[in-house]
């Protein structure tokens, strides 16, 4: 048991910048664009899902049936093998995995998007139209802030569950958190300790994310 | 002021072949200044056919006239005219997101009828007539229903609207909340605002109505002032809902 401490100790000193400045830098950084791309796409893929115009509905329920229905790695491979071919300049491998992960989020941010959507009454949309608001001014004024409201959480764990999936990048050595333990490892053969390191790191992370989306939340609420 | 020549609306419903027939034909119209009340069974068309006065249900037969335009017609800019015709739903419909002032003045401002400073005044001057001066910054969902039906009654009035929809005003409220609603509605009717009011209180139909409309089975069975059509109903269906409802 002490051993084990000694290691981590030895470890941390030695390769401390590998862990938290490299891997825990670009798990964030991979996150915060994939959060953030995908919402924004997230919110084009519901409006097209909900669209009137009904061939849009069946490309967009296609493109995320697909994508929920198959494996984030095996996402993360075509991502991987297929931006590279499909750019003709030449891009670093954590941008064609990030392509990858932004259209997984995006897909499950569209879902989030339209049950906040269709959870609004149908009430505030007609009270809405009724006062002589137009389809898009109900939309912005009076159904998109309630649902917003309504998702946030469902967003939060959206975030957090992205965190934890970046690990998956790690299959193709981009340097986040994942990596820095494949690296380390394989310098020191102490399997256990890096391992532990590394899941102290997420566990921190995405408490600590999930503990501010709380504070969010019931500042919100108290707001109503 | 409000015309309407023979209205067809039909819902197709999940799991049934046939569509549900819900409008066979309406014809009516309503002068300026009238008051109108429209009574009859539950699914005889009565909401449906208030509905489709300010096209929120759009029928698929018939035309609508509204001070003489037709809107029904698909080239009509319908919100332009949906400013002009206030509307009071049986759940309220208030936007929870707003506070109380916020309610009333958003419409008008957003749609350039008002400026935030004369919205905020007569959202002010609108809310004491009600006597809800005192909940101005409040949530709604700090209001009682009662409160809540009187807002959404001004809010639909803060677009200064020619007409006044009613559908159901007092169904969805606690009894000793009913009286608070239906005064407000009579002071607003003594004021001469033309309105249409779908209800179920028969007392208040007849107290206020210049005609009352009794619907049934997708049509106006039939149509007539209050005193004769609530002491001698002519249609037999008529006969037998007043003898259901009036004891």
């Amino acid at each position: 048991m002490v051993e084990y401490f000694e290691n981590i100790v030895k470890i941390l000193s030695r390769y401390w910048y590998t862990f938290l400045v490299t891997g825990v830098g670009y798990t964030l950084l991979l996150s915060l664009i994939t959060v953030a791309a995908g919402s924004v796409i997230g919110v084009f893929l519901c409006l097209g899902r909900m669209a009137k115009f009904k061939p849009l509905n069946w490309i967009v329920i296609a493109i995320v049936e697909v994508v929920r229905g198959t494996p984030m790695l095996l996402q993360l491979y075509i991502g991987y093998f297929l931006v590279p071919k499909l750019l003709p300049f030449s891009v670093p491998d954590i941008v064609s995995v990030g392509v990858a992960l932004v259209i997984n989020s995006a897909c499950y941010v569209s879902e989030i998007f339209r049950s906040g959507i269709q959870a609004v009454d149908r009430g505030q949309t007609e009270a809405a139209r009724s006062l002589g608001l137009s389809g898009s001014e109900t939309m912005m004024r009076i159904v998109l802030p309630q649902a917003i409201k309504n998702i946030l959480p469902a967003l939060g764990n959206e975030f957090v569950t992205i965190i934890k999936e970046t690990s998956l990048a790690s299959t193709f050595f981009v340097g986040e958190l994942m990596t820095s333990y494949l690296i380390v490892k394989g310098n020191t053969y102490l399997t256990m300790e890096c391992l532990l390191i590394v899941g102290v790191l997420y566990f921190v992370l995405n408490f600590v994310l999930s503990k501010l989306l709380g504070v969010f939340e019931r500042r919100l609420k108290t707001s109503d | 002021m409000i015309k309407t020549e023979n209205l067809h609306k039909s819902f197709h419903l999940e799991g049934k072949k046939e569509p549900l027939h819900v409008l066979r034909g309406v014809s009516e119209h309503v002068a300026k200044g009238e008051v109108v009340s429209i009574i009859g069974p539950s699914g005889g068309g009565k909401s449906t056919f208030l509905r489709c006065l300010n096209m929120l249900e759009i029928p698929e037969e018939g035309k609508i006239f509204f001070e003489g335009v037709e809107i029904t017609n698909a080239k009509v800019d319908i919100n332009l005219h949906r400013q002009k015709m206030g509307m009071v739903f049986q759940h309220f419909n208030v936007f929870p997101h707003l506070s109380v002032k916020g309610n009333i003045t958003l419409a008008p401002v957003l749609l350039k009828k008002k400026t935030q400073q004369e919205a905020d005044d007569m959202a002010m001057d609108l809310l004491s007539r009600v006597g809800l001066a005192d909940k101005a910054n409040e949530h709604p969902s700090r209001l009682s229903g009662g409160q809540k039906q009187r807002l959404a009654i001004v809010r639909a009035l803060a677009m200064e609207p020619d007409v006044m929809l009613f559908d159901e005003p007092t169904s969805a409220l606690d009894p000793e909340m009913v009286g608070e609603v239906l005064d407000v509605i009579k002071g607003l009717v003594k004021t001469g605002m033309t309105s249409v009011i779908v209800t179920h209180e028969m007392g208040f139909a007849r107290e206020v109505s210049d005609r009352v409309l009794f619907m049934d089975d997708g049509i106006i069975a039939e149509s007539g002032k209050p005193e004769d059509l609530f002491q001698h109903p002519q249609n037999a269906r008529t006969k037998e809902f007043l003898s259901k409802v009036l004891y």
